[in-house]
Order: C-alpha cells, then structure tokens, then sequence
C-alpha cells in the first residue's frame, strides 16, 4: 500500500492505520462484552428457573420445534463462513467478491428470518404464547409458561440482532458496490463481521438449551 | 498488513462447526440425565473457541484484544456465580423469625 492512499483513511488522531485498526477492534469487543452481559441477563434467568423448575423446563422443551431451530443453527453458521469469507474478500481488495460475499450473508440471515417467523407462527396457532391464550395440558403450567416467556424474549432479543445484522449487510453491499472499501479500507467490514459471528454465538448456545433442554 | 487464510481454511472450520451441530442435535435424543446440559454446554463452547478464534481471529490478535474478550467473559462469570450462590445456598441456614 502506498503512503498516500494509507494516509486518507487515517483519522486525525491516530499515529498510523495500524493503530486505527487496533482503536476500532478494540472499540468493537468492548460492545461485544456489553453484549454478553446484554444477553447473560437472560441467561442467568433461564439458568436460575431451570435450576428450581428442571421437569418443567425439560417438558416445555419438549415442545418447541427442535428440527426448525436445528436447521436454523446450520443456516447462521453457513452465513458466519460467508461473513468470514466476505472479510477475506475485502482485505485483498476484491471488490465485486466482497458485494457478492455480503448479499450471501444477508441471503442467509434472511432465510433464518424466514423459518424463524415460520416457527413463530407453528408456536403461536399451537397455543404457546404466555399469557391469557396460553395452553398446557401437562403438570406444572406456572414453570412451564416460564419456559415459554423466556423462549420469546431469548429467541426475540436474537432475532433483533439479527434483522438489524441483515440491514446493516445490506447497506454494506450497496457501499461496496460504489467502491467504498478500496485502498486497504476494509476495517468498517471486519468490525460488522465480529458482530455478525457474535450473533451466532448467541445461537450456539440458544439452540441446546431451548431446543435440547430434556432429551427427546 | 494482517495475514489472510486461504478459503479452505475458513470451509474447514465450517465443516468443523456443522459436525459439532450434529453431534448436539444427536445428542439430544439420548438419555444421559444431567450430562444432557454438560455436553451441551461442552459442545457449545467448543464452538464458540472455533468461531472466536478462527473466524474472529482472536488468534493472531493483540494481547489487548484477548483482555477485552476475556473480560467479557468474566463479567458473566461474575454475574452466574454470584447469582447462583444466592439460589443454590438459600435454605443451608435457618433464617432466625
């Protein structure tokens, strides 16, 4: 890279790009750190109502559906690998793999979307959104629409992340196409990307214990 | 300038990540009682070292960087543990009336 164009896209207050780099993935785990706790709250909810109700918690599980959310998992860790790729892409300077790499992600993200709402829509015509319409015709309702309230805040805080992961793709997509990220310009990219797979973290966890919390 | 894998490098830790799924999913559907939810958990951590560190890149990445992760993770810790002792110890001790 030569002098000039490295000099451009340095900010002021930075020595070098080097140090840029470094300021910005910085900034970027900090706020994935925020994030753990973000979602730890949830967690920690789950961990300490599982611990007092465990049948019930198995038993409710028993009724989400395992082979969507299954499937769900394989589609976000397909679209990490893209992201990943899409990274690559960008930090050699390929321009037009980097557009094409994005819209994957995003594609991904929005088939995720789509069998999640699909899910959703199961979950609800079967009567097992907490509140006046909830249905349970086994032991233990009060665990049990604990279970589910957790279900939607836990699945629903991730789905947010996700739609804003897939907007934000998008936009990315339509920059790259008008040449934003040449010239070794590829940090905003990469910053996107740890955010993306920290979102699929959150789904690493989320798939076994709503999906597999009692053994099928 | 940063060092960039090959595409086989990334599809290889894709592979890795799908058998790790299967292997969840697959263990869902055998009777191991509560080491349900620690092989769950063990899986689901083996996972997440895969994506942090290959996809991430924590490996190959400023010391900074591994404290800023790390400290993320012990603030969960934090808030599990401290939580849990609560819930796990209450009743050890009868609470004077």
């Amino acid at each position: 890279m030569s002098e000039a164009t490295a000099t451009n896209i340095v900010a002021e207050q930075f020595d070098d790009i080097e140090q840029q780099h470094d300021a910005a993935k910085l900034g970027m785990w900090v706020f994935l750190a925020t994030e753990v706790l973000f979602f730890g709250g949830l967690f920690l909810s789950y961990t300490v109502y599982r611990f007092l109700n465990p049948e019930a918690f198995a038993a409710a599980s028993r009724h989400t559906e395992v082979i969507l959310g299954g499937a769900n998992t394989a589609v976000l860790l397909f679209s990490s690998t893209l992201m990943a790729l899409a990274v690559r892409a960008s930090k050699m300077g390929r321009q037009r793999h980097l557009v094409i790499l994005l819209l994957a992600t995003a594609l991904f993200g929005i088939f995720f979307m789509g069998i999640k709402a699909f899910e959703y829509y199961k979950d609800i015509t079967n009567h097992l959104v907490p509140g006046a319409n909830f249905q349970w015709h086994e032991t233990n309702r009060g665990a049990a629409e604990l279970f589910w309230w957790l279900y939607w805040a836990m699945t629903g805080l991730h789905a947010i992340h996700v739609t804003i992961g897939i907007v934000v793709m998008l936009v990315l997509a339509l920059l790259a196409h008008r040449r934003r990220f040449e010239n070794g310009n590829y940090m905003t990219i990469e910053i996107v990307g740890l955010y993306w797979h920290f979102v699929d973290i959150v789904w690493v966890f989320l798939f076994p214990l709503l999906y597999l919390a009692g053994h099928r | 300038m940063e060092r960039i894998h090959s595409p086989k490098f990334y599809w290889k830790n894709c592979a890795a990540l799908m058998g790790l799924l299967a292997l969840t999913w697959g263990m869902g559907y055998v009777n191991l009682g509560v080491f349900n939810l620690v092989v769950a958990l063990f899986i689901s951590f083996a996972k997440t070292l895969l994506i942090v560190l290959f996809f991430m890149h924590l490996r190959g990445s400023t010391r900074l960087l591994h404290l800023a992760a790390v400290t993320g993770l012990l603030w969960l810790f934090l808030m599990l543990a401290l939580t849990l002792g609560d819930y796990f110890s209450r009743g050890w001790v009868a609470t004077p009336r």
